[in-house]
């Protein structure tokens, strides 16, 4: 028999803080996790049960790992296993170099040519998305607080647009289920609000952690949409218009879902 | 006889013919054939053809996983006449502009299709024919 201790992390312990504190004010969102049954909010809320972790472990060895022509690592520069707190729970950022905003895979790929002089990883490589979850777990029971920038509005604003623009053979909108259809079942599955509180997730049909991009993709796909470019000015707009409709909701990365 | 099937499947996959929409009904049938309701009802059931069951439920007892996005399929064939049925599958966003029921025959108007399906409609002319016939038998 486990204590409850052990299997209530402080990290779950501040989702629930969050969750609780927005519950008494009536806020009507909800996280995915809230749409999950128990036992994978259980795998969730257990480090030693949460494949994401896995994902989390691989991360803390490459930021101490020297890269690149600069020989040096991410924590080099980044001291500390808390250096990134916060940090996943405001990006996209606007970026001044390329006038636009940037994830925070992006983010990272800008130190890793800038800094460690090395090649930036791929969208979606395991390298990546590890040393994204590294960060983001640092993170978790946090507020999502995308920043207050007046240049990052109209970005918010074209994503938002996106997010109501029929597309695809299925000639659905993102906002036709997310919003308006929000806790039905599409065949077998809850529809959640969307909200992207966990990412990177631990996906159980990826068997895999995956990005936010890539899940914005699978919905992508099966609406018979052509998908945006991985790098691509839309995706940030996405990104950015969902982190600010889930503004003060608690970040759980690595999340688990179905 | 080869080559005219071929010919005929072309045509099918092709750009969507033309439909006379008279009233809330597509009246004539879009072959010129009367469908087959039991292809139809294996369309319906498809997750990956119909898609049907992703928003409704229906008189399919083998299949566990239906939506709850749309009112059950039971009964169509009594509360719809052929033609109000052929129209609601063509183009749901006709009787009614704000549905989430995808546009079965209607390639026009759409934005950013995948690649793979750019151009073709959901079904083919004879697949909603199917899919009428079979929706025609659900009369309870
Ligand atoms: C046909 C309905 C439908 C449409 C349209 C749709 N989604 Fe989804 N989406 C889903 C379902 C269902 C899930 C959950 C899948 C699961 O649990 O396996 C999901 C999951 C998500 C999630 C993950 C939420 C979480 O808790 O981790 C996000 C974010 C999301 N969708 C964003 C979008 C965006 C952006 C669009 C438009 C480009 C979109 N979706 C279009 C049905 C839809
Ligand atoms: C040579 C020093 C150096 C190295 C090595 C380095 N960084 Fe950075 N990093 C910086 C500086 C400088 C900034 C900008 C700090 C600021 O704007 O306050 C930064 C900013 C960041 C940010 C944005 C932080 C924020 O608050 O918005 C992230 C994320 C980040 N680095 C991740 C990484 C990762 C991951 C690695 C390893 C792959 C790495 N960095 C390697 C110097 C470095
Ligand atoms: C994405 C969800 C969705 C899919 C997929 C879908 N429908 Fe619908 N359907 C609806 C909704 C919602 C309605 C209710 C009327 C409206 O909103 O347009 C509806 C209405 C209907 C009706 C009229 C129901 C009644 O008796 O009032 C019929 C018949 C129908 N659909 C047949 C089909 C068939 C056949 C398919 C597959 C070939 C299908 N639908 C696929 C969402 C869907």
């Amino acid at each position: 028999m486990r204590s409850l201790p052990a299997i209530v992390s402080a990290g779950a312990l501040a989702v629930f803080l969050v969750t609780w504190a927005m519950a008494q004010t009536a806020d009507p969102r909800r996280s995915g996790y809230q749409e999950m049954g128990a036992s994978l909010r259980a795998m969730q809320d257990d480090d030693s049960a949460n494949p994401g972790m896995l994902w989390v472990g691989e991360g803390r060895a490459l930021w101490a790992r020297r890269e690149g022509a600069a020989g040096k690592a991410c924590a080099d520069c980044h001291a500390g296993e808390t250096a990134m707190a916060g940090v996943a729970a405001r990006y996209p950022a606007f970026d001044a170099a390329t006038n636009r905003p940037i994830d925070l895979g992006q983010r990272v790929n800008r130190c890793r040519v800038e800094q460690q002089k090395a090649e930036p990883l791929a969208p979606e490589s395991r390298e990546l998305v590890a040393l994204s979850a590294f960060i983001a777990r640092q993170s978790r029971g946090q507020p999502i607080a995308p920043p207050d920038d007046p240049r990052l509005r109209p970005f918010v604003e074209s994503g938002e647009a996106l997010w109501r623009q029929r597309q695809g053979q299925l000639n659905l909108s993102c906002a036709q289920c997310h919003d308006d259809n929000a806790g039905g079942r599409l065949a077998g599955a809850t529809i959640p609000q969307g909200h992207p509180t966990g990412y990177p997730i631990y996906r159980l049909e990826w068997q895999a952690v995956g990005s936010l991009k890539r899940r914005l993709r699978n919905c992508l796909v099966g609406m018979r949409a052509e998908p945006y470019a991985y790098d691509s000015a839309e995706y940030a707009a996405l990104e950015l218009y969902l982190m600010s409709r889930a503004r003060g909701m608690a970040m759980e990365a690595p999340g688990v879902r179905p | 006889m080869r080559v005219v099937l071929l010919l005929v499947a072309l045509l099918l996959s092709g750009p969507v013919s033309a439909q006379t929409v008279v009233g809330d009904a597509i009246p004539q049938s879009l072959t010129g054939e009367p469908g087959d309701a039991a292809r139809g009802r294996a369309v319906v059931a498809n997750r990956q053809v119909g898609l049907c069951l992703l928003c409704h439920t229906g008189p399919f007892p083998e299949e566990r996983f239906q939506g709850n996005l749309a009112p059950s399929l039971s009964g169509a064939g009594a509360r719809w006449s052929e033609g109000q049925l052929r129209l609601r599958v063509v183009d749901a966003g006709r009787l009614n502009p704000a549905t989430i029921m995808p546009p079965y025959y209607r390639t026009e108007g759409l934005e950013r299709v995948a690649r793979a399906f750019a151009g073709k409609p959901i079904l083919s002319a004879a697949q909603v024919e199917d899919v009428v016939a079979f929706l025609m038998t659900l009369k309870e």
